[in-house]
């Protein structure tokens, strides 16, 4: 019994930390941006807001770089998944359908990049978007991305196409389908969900990507959103907008979050495929 | 004899057929990875800079400069020790979190969604956020810590070398932990339950099953997670880029390489330290390949 009440009390206490550790930034980030600055920069901080304002909102969505940005990340990220999709469903249902020389080759090269250190790449790169002429381009972002954002749909999706049972397929082949009438008209229709799913987290990795964006861009011209956060500035170092930081937070953050959640078993099934089921 | 060539000419179709629909995914990560690649290791041999125009093959000097630099030396233990620390607290707090959300209970789809949150959150906006939660004056990890009497004087956290390292550690657990949950999670729904019960009936308690059952059970799992995120923990870069700039505290390898390249123009000097980067994850990687074991694809 004693053994009872004291696992039972051991299991809500881990719970309970566990839910406010993971919440609890998320929660401050909200609460900080619906405070105004007299009161986000008062001791002792006040855990629940004195005074509502939407103050900061107004002030980063009249930031026109900001907006910028938001934009440049959805074409960034937009660009690089659908490219990403375009070319990475052939690659999955070659993968998953046919046995060929050099196929485990393939597969080992797909899942080495997924752990690509993009340093590696990145005085290459620079290099090469400037004398390409596209270093603070849409392109140069869309391009670089690929490297990580196709080899993961590539990946992901092969075990998606696997789910697929290959009946569908023969019965179209003894109808005189040829290989890419099958891939359009039998298995995209059928890996729709899966196609989803893929894309959906390719495109919040290449949203959030930071490294690159911050180096093949100069200006707000192509510059994303991540960037921007980082490199929000006030009057001095010790002076950072915290209001304004917050909200924009907010902003670029509450979608992803809602996007997950409503395709949350998608994107468990996504992530969980993606590092380790293999 | 004519099935046997039919059989043949199948196969030749399909391995044409793959060919082709592989064709557009190499040729483009061959221009965005291999090229690029190949032209780092390319510049790690010269004297490459922003100031020159020319630049020469110097072999290894680059090589024989970054081994005698001690801020090379001391980035890559920054890198290692964060690397360590951090995957093992993930790890621990992951797993103890997987058990939870494992048992039936009312809120369980909650506690699970909520799970999703910080791994969607872009690494740099948590970066900016934590960084803000740890201000010396008007963070509120020095509030609560003041008012719970755990400190008598505010932390400059991310100011203090010797707090700027564990503070960093302390976010990336916080944005990692439920990668771990989701995997552990997944591999636990997989133990069959007969193995519990079997463990009861021979007087195994709560704890013993735990160490004879499921350990064992996850020990696949786990090991996979551990390289998996050590290999990511080896590349930070955008939390300590944001969080504490280019103090020497806390820079990494990939920030000291980019520092190199980019910063101080040193594109070969930076190429260099960036090859060894690569070297190092791919020895990481081929471990772990081993252990998802391609082949039972």
């Amino acid at each position: 019994m004693i053994t009872r009440i004291l696992s039972r009390t051991a299991f809500y206490l881990i719970l309970a930390i566990g839910l406010f550790y993971i919440l609890f930034p998320f929660y401050w980030m909200i609460v900080n941006s619906l405070k105004p600055s007299a009161e986000l920069f008062a001791t002792p901080l006040s855990y629940w807001p004195r005074q509502l304002t939407l103050d900061n909102y107004r002030a980063v969505l009249a930031d026109g770089s900001f907006v910028r940005s938001i934009f440049n990340s959805f074409v960034v990220a937009g660009g690089a998944t659908i490219l990403s999709l375009a070319l990475s469903s052939m690659a999955a249902y070659a993968l998953a359908r046919y046995r060929f020389a050099g196929k485990q080759a393939t597969l080992y090269i797909i899942l080495g990049m997924s752990t690509f250190p993009q340093i590696a790449v990145l005085g290459g790169l620079f290099t090469l978007a400037r004398a390409l002429g596209i270093y603070n381009t849409y392109w140069a972002l869309i391009l670089s991305y690929m490297i990580f954002t196709l080899p993961f749909c590539v990946w992901v999706l092969t075990s998606f196409v696997k789910e697929i049972p290959d009946t569908l397929d023969e019965a179209a082949t003894i109808d005189g389908a040829s290989a890419w009438q099958i891939l359009w008209k039998v298995i995209i229709p059928l890996a729709g969900p899966g196609l989803v799913a893929t894309g959906l987290l390719s495109f919040i990795n290449a949203w959030n990507e930071f490294l690159f964006a911050l180096t093949l861009t100069a200006d707000n011209q192509a510059r994303t959103v991540p960037v921007a956060v980082a490199l929000f500035s006030g009057q001095s170092e010790h002076e950072l907008p915290w209001g304004k930081i917050t909200a924009a937070s907010t902003v670029v953050t509450v979608p992803v979050v809602l996007l997950a959640l409503m395709f949350q078993k998608r994107i468990v099934e996504g992530l969980t495929s993606g590092a380790v089921k293999g | 004899m004519i099935l046997f060539k039919r059989a043949e000419t199948l196969a030749a179709t399909h391995a044409r057929t793959a060919v082709l629909f592989l064709a557009p995914t190499f040729l483009v990560l061959a221009a965005v990875g291999l090229y690029p690649l190949s032209r780092t290791i390319w510049l790690s041999f010269t004297d490459a800079n922003f100031f020159a125009d020319e630049a020469r093959f110097v072999w290894f000097d680059n090589y024989i400069d970054l081994h005698s630099n001690p801020d090379w030396w001391a980035a890559l233990y920054n890198t290692v020790f964060f690397a360590v620390a951090s995957v093992a607290l993930q790890v621990v707090l992951g797993i103890a979190f997987a058990m939870v959300l494992n048992v039936n209970f009312t809120g369980r789809k909650f506690a699970r969604a909520a799970n999703l949150i910080p791994l969607v959150i872009a690494l740099t906006v948590a970066s900016q956020l934590w960084k803000w939660m740890y201000h010396d004056v008007f963070g509120v990890v020095n509030d609560a810590l003041l008012r719970l009497g755990l400190i008598q004087d505010p932390v400059a956290w991310l100011n203090n070398p010797s707090t700027a390292l564990w503070a960093i550690i302390a976010m990336s657990t916080w944005k990692f932990v439920p990668f771990v949950t989701l995997l552990v999670l997944a591999s636990l729904q997989g133990i069959p339950k007969e193995l519990y019960e079997a463990a009861e009936i021979d007087g195994a308690g709560p704890i013993a099953r735990f160490i004879r059952v499921t350990l064992p059970m996850l020990k696949s799992a786990i090991a996979v997670v551990v390289v998996f995120r050590m290999l990511d923990a080896l590349r930070v870069f955008d939390i300590v880029y944001v969080m504490t700039g280019n103090s020497p505290a806390t820079v990494t390898i990939s920030m000291f390489a980019r520092q190199q390249m980019i910063e101080f123009g040193l594109v070969g000097a930076g190429s260099a330290a960036s090859v060894e980067i690569f070297l190092l994850i791919i020895l990481g990687t081929m471990v772990y390949m081993r252990m998802l074991k391609v082949e039972d694809r």
